[in-house]
């Protein structure tokens, strides 16, 4: 086997990835939220041996695999479970749960929702996919009503969950969504994940060339791109559009956002809602946004940090306890004992 | 005041007493039958506890389903059950009469509390009579005091209202039944007022009450109320304390984390009867570098388990049958990883809901071969309360030399009944300090250590040795993934392997009573242990050629178990389940063991084991 040197250079998007030849289907959108996290990690030169990437099971979830850090392919929809442990058991590990629609939503739905309502600090990436890729193209729950699949071959009925609105009701503090090939947001977006202190929630947009190929054209398709997708940014106004001219305002009647032009109906910049990550109200309504009436939210929807579950849990056991050094003896003889002479 | 009767002289002498104490759920049965134990211990008696909980948390009062029992067996001898027949049924309502009267013996004592027989519980016990007055309680030593009044005079002087006061009947019989048996009442005053030391007058209250059912025993001429005495058993010389299944394993686990060197004991459960108790017993021990973790369901619980091995505490999940078939799945995972893992079943009646609160151990089969492929790892059964202590350290030891979960199985019964326990000295408890891999050189995440076959145990946070593991097939060789065919036969070898191979690290199986070989052997594991000891014993007095086995080591078996078992012409195996460790031996030996199976909720009584071991023996003849 080889031995392992350490670098003395800073490390290369490419020192992040495994020596495992990758297995994705040609054209999935899983290559390019691999090159993503891998230039993620090298710009953040992100120590390998602290860090982990804890999966469940599904194509999103061969992903530890292909990074040279620790990692933990788990069972379905559990690795956030995993990931907690590894938590309360190491809190100084950076840890990344990689999930699925299929695998966070379905499954996992109960074990996403507590990782999140405990603010356990760890990064959440959840590949959108709208469909089940690795077994052979089942709808899932958050495909659209009317998905021909092998197992709704007339259509699915179900309504389907969103993500960040699931998210933003278990209590998570951070909740962000990028796009596969929207490559420096997407990097953009998860440096803001790993830096916020907490439980962060990253739903990326993939696309499954094979089972559900284009299912998000209608605000990822370059023609359409510009007026269906909406970055935010917080502290400014929530423009979009190609000119930047298109805007959100909000109703004060209805309480609801609306699509506004500038410079018709007397509409200027000042109409329009400036974006603050820290509010939760407008989180929910700029998460509820769906294309065509309205364009896509993008990016850091909300961040309001609080106390994370570890510090909390810590906060509770006294400094330098150590199991390896527990006064057995103390314990064994509190309460009442008595001696038998011999 | 805690001077002895002056007529201590007349006291009749016993050898062992079955006491019950029986009473609504919300009479603090319980508080008192475990006070009379604590006066038991310290009076030097060896004694065996079976509490006995209804499911409910408080069922409607007075009814048949909220009775509340708690049974003590103490004596001079050596104490290994809970006791076959009721001596003492200490009844605080009707309920609680109609409930027990049958497992009292004929001639037994009933002390009844006149004071709560009102034509209201009688009928909502289903008495159309009183039978205190009827005649159909002829067949026992009744007596009748009306406790509740009694207990009302004798805590007038504090000024609590109707209801907390007549909450103090139970300390007044308790006060009774230390006179009755000459035990202390110091150790029960000084808890009292520690329990109500933010209400004081209530403290002080129960204690009058207390002092009150004493001074009664003592003065009052009622040719009934007998005093008794039964001597301090013969106990080997050394530091005593009661204890209980739960405060044993919980202390063993953490006592095997710190032989194995691991700073951290992660415990992850949810709560479910009767294992709830580890969860609350782990949550106290912060300071000893223990972290519990409530999780959102058994899923979770066993998940965060294997994440903290997986990064280097040691991971320890616990539940009842059904938490611990929602584990499956997870622990093929733990096996397929070749983590260190401890996961505990206290055995409850089942299938599905069951009997929460009911005693059974049917979940052998489930331990030893209920997973998804071929998935083997080792299952080891606690015999008594304080044999939970051992067995938890030996669980700790197994799982991490050998990198496998360990299935610890105790039962209802042993979780929460006590005994005394011969505190073990902590400096000769046994070290076996894990050694975590840090050299790099030749290093892959399956690379086995060849006399144990485990895997190296290479820790998160460790530079130059990254990895990543996970569900799926690895090669031997290298650790990545591998659908290769031989590999996975090889792999699959190496696993069965791995585990057999520990049956060269433990104890070769011994005789617990009798010779090694003979016409009988009795073979069992976990709680029937008493029982099957006491029969074994008696029928050996009596000149029968029987013997005792007891199993600690479900998976794999002793090396030495088939030639053992095969030395004797029979083997009879009591179960509180339908046949499974008798069918378990039948394959792995081809010996034609027979079963003895009580499926009822309860404990074997020494007699049904004797009986089954008379007709046994008789069958050759």
């Amino acid at each position: 086997m080889t031995v392992v040197t350490r670098p003395t250079e800073p490390l290369a998007p490419r020192d992040y990835a495994s020596d495992q030849e990758v297995r994705w289907c040609p054209g999935c959108g899983d290559y390019a939220i691999l090159k993503a996290v891998l230039k993620t990690l090298a710009d953040l030169q992100v120590p390998r041996e602290r860090t982990v990437f804890v999966s469940g099971i599904g194509c999103s979830s061969r992903f530890p695999y292909y990074v040279s850090t620790y990692g933990f392919h788990t069972i379905h929809g559990r690795a956030p479970t995993m990931a907690t442990g590894i938590k309360l058991a190491n809190p100084d590990l950076d840890v990344w749960v990689i999930t699925g629609d299929g695998d966070g939503l379905s499954i996992g739905g109960n074990h996403l929702l507590h990782v999140l309502r405990r603010n356990v600090n760890l990064q959440i990436i959840l590949f959108n996919n709208e469909i089940y890729g690795l077994t052979k193209g089942q709808y899932s729950p958050t495909s659209r009503q009317g998905t021909r699949s092998p197992s709704t071959p007339a259509g699915s009925v179900d309504y389907p969950v969103s993500p960040g609105a699931f998210a933003l009701g278990a209590g998570a503090r951070f909740i962000a969504r990028s796009i596969d090939t929207l490559q420096p947001h997407l990097v953009g977006v998860l440096k803001r994940a790993h830096a916020h202190r907490g439980a962060s929630f990253v739903e990326v947009f993939q696309n499954c060339v094979v089972f559900n190929d284009e299912v998000f054209a209608d605000f990822t398709e370059k023609a359409v791109a510009p007026e269906a997708q909406l970055q935010v940014e917080h502290g400014k106004p929530l423009l979009f559009g190609r000119a930047r001219d298109k805007g959100l305002r909000l109703n004060t009647t209805t309480l609801l956002l609306e699509v506004v032009t500038l410079g018709e109906h007397g509409v200027t910049e000042k109409d329009v809602v400036v974006h603050d990550e820290r509010n939760k109200g407008l989180a929910g309504m700029l998460l509820a946004l769906q294309p065509p009436t309205f364009p896509m939210a993008l990016g850091v929807i909300y961040c309001d940090p609080a106390p994370t579950y570890e510090e909390a849990v810590y906060s509770q056991v006294p400094a330098g306890a150590n199991a390896a050094q527990a006064d057995i003896e103390k314990l064994l003889h509190q309460g009442q004992t008595w001696t038998v002479a011999g | 005041m805690t001077t002895t009767s002056p007529v201590s002289a007349l006291r009749e002498t016993r050898d062992h007493v079955v006491i019950r104490f029986a009473g609504d759920s919300g009479d603090g049965m319980q508080l008192t039958g475990s006070q009379f134990t604590v006066e038991t211990a310290l009076a030097g008696n060896d004694l065996a506890t079976f509490p006995d909980y209804p499911a409910e948390i408080r069922a409607p009062a007075g009814t048949t389903f909220g009775v509340s029992a708690f049974q003590i067996h103490f004596g001079a001898t050596d104490i290994r059950t809970a006791g076959d027949e009721v001596d003492v049924l200490v009844a605080m309502n009707p309920a609680a009469l109609s409930v027990n009267l049958r497992d009292l013996r004929l001639g037994g004592t009933i002390v009844a509390d006149t004071g709560s027989f009102t034509e209201r519980n009688l009928s909502k016990a289903g008495y159309s009579a009183n039978p205190l007055d009827d005649g159909s309680l002829t067949p026992y030593q009744v007596i009748k005091l009306d406790v509740s009044r009694l207990t009302l005079d004798a805590v007038e002087p504090f000024g609590l209202g109707q209801k907390e006061a007549l909450r103090c009947r139970n300390m007044w019989a308790l006060g009774l039944m230390l006179w009755m048996y000459d035990r202390d009442r110091q150790a029960t005053v000084n808890w009292l007022n520690q329990k109500f030391a933010k209400r004081p007058e209530l403290g002080r209250a129960n204690v009058a009450a207390l002092n009150a059912g004493h001074a009664f025993g003592e003065t009052a001429e009622m040719a009934a109320i007998v005093g008794y005495r039964v001597a301090p058993a013969v106990a080997e010389p050394g530091e005593y304390r009661t204890v209980s299944g739960t405060e044993a394993l919980a202390w063993g686990l953490l006592a095997g984390v710190r032989a194995a060197g691991i700073k951290k004991l992660v415990f992850a459960s949810y709560p479910i009867t009767p294992a709830s108790s580890l969860l609350h017993a782990l949550a106290g021990l912060k300071a000893h570098g223990v972290v519990t973790f409530q999780a959102e369901d058994e899923i979770a619980a066993i998940g965060a388990a294997i994440g903290a091995s997986y990064a280097g505490a040691l991971g320890v999940t616990s539940s009842s049958g059904p938490g611990m078939a929602l584990k499956t799945e997870a622990l093929g995972l733990a096996i397929a990883t070749e983590l260190p893992l401890v996961v505990v079943n206290s055995q409850r009646a089942g299938p599905s809901t069951g009997m929460p609160t009911k005693t059974e151990q049917s979940d052998l089969y489930q331990a030893v071969l209920g997973r998804n492929a071929d998935a083997p790892l080792v299952v080891l059964a606690a015999a008594t309360p304080g044999d939970c202590f051992p067995v938890a350290i030996e669980a700790v030891r197994l799982a991490t030399k050998y990198m496998t979960p360990v299935i610890l199985l105790t039962d209802g019964y042993l979780a929460n009944a006590a005994e005394p326990w011969r505190i073990p000295d902590v400096d000769r408890l046994p070290a076996f300090l894990v050694r975590f891999r840090t050299d790099p050189e030749g290093f892959h995440p399956f690379v086995r250590d060849p006399r144990t076959l485990a895997r190296a145990w290479a820790v998160p946070g460790t530079p130059g040795l990254e990895h990543r593991i996970g569900g799926i097939e690895r090669d031997h060789d290298s650790g990545h993934i591998s659908y290769d065919p031989e590999n996975h036969e090889r792999m699959t070898r190496v696993r069965a392997a791995k585990i057999a191979g520990i049956a060269n690290d433990i104890p070769l199986q011994e005789v617990a009573e009798g010779p090694s070989r003979g016409k009988l052997a009795v073979v069992g594991w976990g709680s029937t242990y008493g029982p099957i000891l006491q029969a074994v014993r008696q029928a050996r007095e009596e000149g029968l050629g029987v013997s005792h086995v007891h199993l600690r080591y479900l998976s794999p078996f002793p090396r030495n178990l088939g030639a053992l078992l095969q030395g004797f012409e029979k083997v009879l195996v009591p179960e509180m389940n339908n046949g499974q460790l008798v069918n378990l031996l039948r394959a792995a030996y081809l010996i034609p063991a027979q079963g003895l199976n009580k499926i009822q909720g309860k404990p074997f009584k020494v007699r049904e084991i004797r009986a089954a071991i008379d007709s046994v023996l008789d069958e050759g003849r």
